[in-house]
């Protein structure tokens, strides 16, 4: 089982097996407030690192979500449709965003753990 | 969209509480005022729908009329029948370019022997050269920088005020009256952003903090910011100057005819007049309608709006989440023979073709006091 990494972008990436789960972390949440709408990206669709994967949208305002590395869709949660509240009650959990297929593992490896990105973070607030 | 720098920001008198309040300060129209507060803008929006919010609205311009020439002077800049507006009302209405564009919305009410004007803070400086520029005859301008204001809305608005004020709650929706609020010389009028029932205090700025803190110790009252504001009033169908009306929108393209009381309709003597009285009698090109996209996506300000051919008939000039219509809403201008409730439009969102449908305005009907 491994560890949770996570972006400068506030994405976080959790590998297991052959799939990785994407989500945005609590501080990102936080700052984008309330969330009321989910775009997620379509099954089978090519991911490349620091592009856009998806879109969440506040009451104010739209945000694009990065793809954490190379891949593959797997999977999208559906659940956000019906519910893009849970990114707000539970962004590192049922508010998970889409699964890929990693094209590099060694991406994720290389980006922030959960120290140096809670240090990240607190410095940019 | 505002490019003013954390050290230029003004503040109002109640940026400390804002502060301490925990709300999240943003510049806003030369201003750091709070977007939100910890509750978010759901819940700041939902407070207003349901109980009280309370809003600083001290950016806003005050200014007051006085002088013999005032009304005459006044509604030659613009279409408001002023002559007959009685003391301790109040008037919604725009200053008009000689496009019959307009160059801001604002309120005016006649407090006697002077009148009470308070313009968007936007347009604030340029409000007061167009007036100083404007204005002939026996008539002086002055901006009251000494007051502050604050907008408490809401269905539990007049119990909450009538505490602080007994009898308030006999104001009539757009009464404005000089009202003593706890003990301080107030101007209030009944009137808001929001479309629900609710108060605009007009308090000297010294007194102000001490109001706000006494109000928001009111069990029904919870502060809300712009976000909120903004979401509210999009609901409620009412114009944000520079977004839905500008100076290249006539009153009649903006649905705004209702503002022209008849007098002026028929005689105009304001800038535009012909303009305005054409497209009255004649029809105006466009038309500003609400918009119900039929998904979950937001539609956003700037967004292209197509006919199924493909060819743009119209764009977004406001659109986010409405929290209480539960869905999103927008406003925007479309050519007038699709302006039609129901017509079906597509929103250019991101590439892709979002099917809406022109909706009626408000979105959520208006709560206005009835007496």
């Amino acid at each position: 089982m491994s560890e949770k990494r996570y972006t400068e972008d506030h994405e976080w990436v959790m590998v297991s097996g052959g799939e990785a789960t994407v989500g945005i972390s609590d501080h990102a949440q936080e700052q984008l407030g309330d969330i009321v709408f989910v775009e997620l990206p379509e099954v089978g669709k090519t991911l490349s690192k620091g592009k856009e994967a998806a879109v969440v949208e506040s009451v104010k305002a739209a945000s694009e979500i990065y793809a954490p590395a190379d891949g593959e869709v797997l999977a999208v949660n559906e659940a956000l449709n019906d519910e893009p509240g849970k990114v707000n009650s539970d962004p590192e959990g049922d508010g998970w965003f889409f699964k890929m297929k990693l094209s590099d593992p060694s991406q994720v490896e290389k980006l922030m753990d959960a120290a140096a990105y809670k240090a990240f973070a607190d410095g940019q607030s | 969209m505002d490019d003013t720098s954390a050290s230029e920001a003004k503040h109002t008198v109640l940026h400390t509480l804002h502060q301490e309040l925990g709300g999240k300060i943003v510049p806003f129209a030369g201003y750091a005022l709070p977007v939100q507060y910890p509750a978010g803008i759901m819940a700041e929006h939902k407070q207003a729908r349901e109980a009280a919010a309370l809003f600083d609205v001290s950016h806003m311009g005050q200014l007051r009329l006085e002088g013999a020439d005032r009304i005459a002077a006044l509604e030659a800049l613009v279409p408001a029948d002023l002559a007959g507006l009685v003391p301790g009302r109040q008037r919604y209405s725009f200053f008009t370019n000689e496009e019959g564009g307009i160059l801001d919305d604002l309120m005016i009410s006649n407090q006697g022997d002077w009148l009470f004007l308070v313009v968007n803070a936007a347009c604030k400086e340029a409000d007061i050269a167009h007036l100083k520029a404007g204005l002939k005859g026996d008539v002086t301008l002055t901006e009251l920088t000494d007051r502050a204001l604050i907008a408490l809305q809401g269905p539990q608005a007049a119990d909450v005020l009538a505490r602080l004020a007994p009898g308030v709650q006999t104001l009539a929706f757009m009464d404005c009256k000089p009202v003593e609020v706890d003990g301080l010389a107030c101007l209030v009028s009944r009137s808001g952003y929001t479309g629900e029932d609710g108060f605009e205090i007009s308090v000297p700025a010294d007194r102000a903090e001490a109001l706000a803190r006494r109000l928001l110790a009111e069990a029904e009252v919870a502060p809300a910011g712009l976000g909120a504001r903004d979401s509210l009033r999009l609901e409620a169908g009412l114009c944000l100057y520079g977004h839905d009306i500008d100076e290249t929108t006539t009153p009649v393209e903006a649905d705004l005819v209702w503002a022209i009381q008849k007098r002026r309709r028929n005689e105009g003597g304001f800038p535009g007049a012909a303009v305005v009285q054409k497209q009255i009698a004649e029809g105006a090109p466009r038309r500003r309608v609400g918009l119900q996209p039929e998904g979950r996506a937001p539609v956003r300000e700037g967004t292209e709006l197509q006919n199924d051919k493909g060819e743009v008939v119209g764009r977004v000039t406001s659109g986010g989440f409405g929290p209480s219509a539960g869905a999103p809403v927008a406003m925007c201008y479309v050519a007038t023979e699709l302006a039609a409730e129901g017509t079906p439009l597509q929103a250019m969102v991101r590439g892709k073709a979002l099917p809406c449908r022109v909706a009626a305005l408000p979105f959520v009907p208006h709560n206005f006091f009835r007496g």
